[in-house]
């Protein structure tokens, strides 16, 4: 386990990478979400 | 909002719905089942792209990012010319509803803009040593996203619905062809300064099963983008009334 | 078709002299620019000779674009727009005299200052001809890609930053071409693909360009 989050040492760069990514798409899902509820 | 004008146009079906109205149903199917392939298609790419793919010889597990970071950069480019092609299909037939759509565009393809500048940058750090790279690929990626900002910034400050839609068609159908032109140029601006040193878009030679990685990804993010467009489309047709 | 040009064209440069101060103040704004590098980055003579053709292009740039946000505001203002929009004259080739007046007024002084700034920077003497040519060449597609903005841009509140977002992108080809025309010509190579290519892109903008300016134009004001 701790092998997959440290990746041979570029552990921060992958997973912040993926972290970024997938929060990103998600805010703009929950944002999404805010706006089809408020009407 | 009456279907009364698509009568005129009978024989060709796809009229039907051009009327947002009528559209609206039909977004939200699309959106879900587009939701679910997104769904499906991101645990298949994070599959094979972690578990199955190897390690890179040169690159050791950094190039892993890759998978998200060339899929964003595909989506952030496809999406401005899908977006070109509604906003030009709005000022030629006057189809409100193409308006909406590329305006429901826009964001998305802003964010996955900046995620390929993130993911690169993050890429760059561990393998060339610097968190920003002037290569062409990333700083087309970087005028790419000032071309998005523009226009929202232009429709963000347009009160006018009619105005505001048919301006920012017209900035999406000028921008498009001056993509490939400004591309050139930052590819040409990139070997005159650089030399052959450093270039991102050298990526490891790919092996098949990184390239399905890759590929996977790229449909993951496609049909997150469809459901999401249909989302927003939705929600600027209900407020719109 | 011809003589309608020559008469706008003639109309705003009457215009354009009465109102000296912008002419001068887009001038001024461009020395100013790039006298602003060497206090920033220091006055090191090989750093300035290397950074000389960049800083003078992107100072031509800025101040281009400063000065179109005046291209269709003063005729909004007074109603002669719509006037034009209503007239018999073809809206493109309005659009592309007062583009060309606009040139004459605002690009072409750069042109001709440009070496004085080459000097300040001490650029090499065989240097001189290829700057003057690519920006001979670059500034019209500057006044003529910037319209588009200018007339999308027509009466908005935030027009003047919101026009520099919208139009510099679309000017970085013109930027790389020229700046990069001069420092072939700095390394010893031949310019001419680069001047060539501007001059291509060029003929392509003003082809096309003032018929998007002038669709830009009807959706502002219609």
């Amino acid at each position: 386990m701790n092998d997959l989050l440290y990746l041979n040492g570029y552990g921060f760069y992958v997973w912040g990478s993926y972290v970024v990514t997938f929060a990103l798409l998600a805010i703009e899902l929950v944002a999404l979400r805010k706006r089809t509820q408020r009407k | 909002m009456t279907t009364q004008t698509n009568t005129r146009t009978a024989g060709i079906r796809w009229f039907w719905f051009s009327s947002p109205a009528t559209f609206y149903p039909l977004a939200g199917t699309i959106a879900w089942i587009a939701g679910v392939l997104a769904a499906v298609l991101t645990v298949a790419g994070l599959y094979v792209g972690f578990v199955v793919a190897p390690t890179d010889a040169t690159q050791g597990e950094a190039y892993r990012i890759i998978y998200i970071h060339v899929a964003a950069a595909w989506m952030s480019m496809f999406l401005y010319v899908v977006m070109a092609f509604w906003s030009a299909v709005g000022l030629a037939m006057n189809a409100r509803l193409a308006f909406i759509l590329a305006r429901a565009i826009a964001p998305t393809g802003a964010l996955f803009t900046f995620i390929a500048l993130w993911t690169g940058s993050l890429w760059g750090k561990p393998t060339w040593g610097t968190w920003w790279v002037w290569d062409a690929r990333l700083t087309s990626e970087l005028i790419l996203l000032f071309l998005y900002f523009g226009y929202l910034a232009l429709q963000a400050s347009i009160d006018e619905r009619r105005r505001a839609d048919r301006a920012g068609a017209l900035l999406a159908v000028v921008g498009v062809v001056n993509v490939p032109i400004i591309y050139y140029s930052v590819q040409w601006w990139n070997t005159l300064h650089q030399g052959a040193s450093v270039s991102l878009t050298k990526a490891p030679s790919m092996a098949k099963v990184m390239l399905l990685g890759m590929l996977l990804m790229a449909l993951a993010f496609w049909m997150y983008s469809i459901a999401v467009v249909m989302i927003r489309a939705r929600c600027e047709i209900r407020e719109s009334q | 078709m011809l003589s309608i040009a020559r008469t706008l064209v003639g109309r705003d440069l009457l215009l354009a002299l009465r109102r000296k101060s912008d002419v001068a103040t887009a001038l001024l704004f461009f020395v100013i620019v790039a006298s602003l590098f060497p206090l920033g980055i220091g006055a090191e003579p090989n750093q300035l000779r290397a950074i000389a053709p960049g800083v003078i292009w992107v100072a031509a740039l800025l101040s281009s674009m400063l000065s179109l946000a005046r291209l269709f505001a003063g005729d909004h203002a007074d109603g002669t727009l719509e006037q034009m929009l209503l007239g018999a004259a073809p809206l493109g080739v309005v659009v592309a005299a007062r583009t060309f007046a606009h040139w004459l007024v605002s690009g072409l002084p750069l042109v001709l200052i440009a070496p004085l700034i080459a000097l300040q920077y001490d650029v090499a003497r065989p240097l001189y001809g290829v700057l003057a040519l690519s920006l001979l060449l670059g500034t019209p597609i500057l006044s003529i890609i910037g319209a588009i903005g200018a007339a999308l841009t027509l009466g908005l509140r935030g027009g003047g930053v919101l026009l520099s977002l919208l139009v510099l992108p679309l000017y970085v080809p013109v930027l790389v071409m020229g700046a990069g025309a001069v420092e072939m010509a700095g390394a010893g190579l031949a310019p001419d693909g680069q001047l060539l290519l501007l001059g291509a892109f060029l003929v392509v903008a003003a082809a096309f360009a003032p018929w998007a300016t002038a669709a830009a134009l009807r959706i502002s004001i219609e």
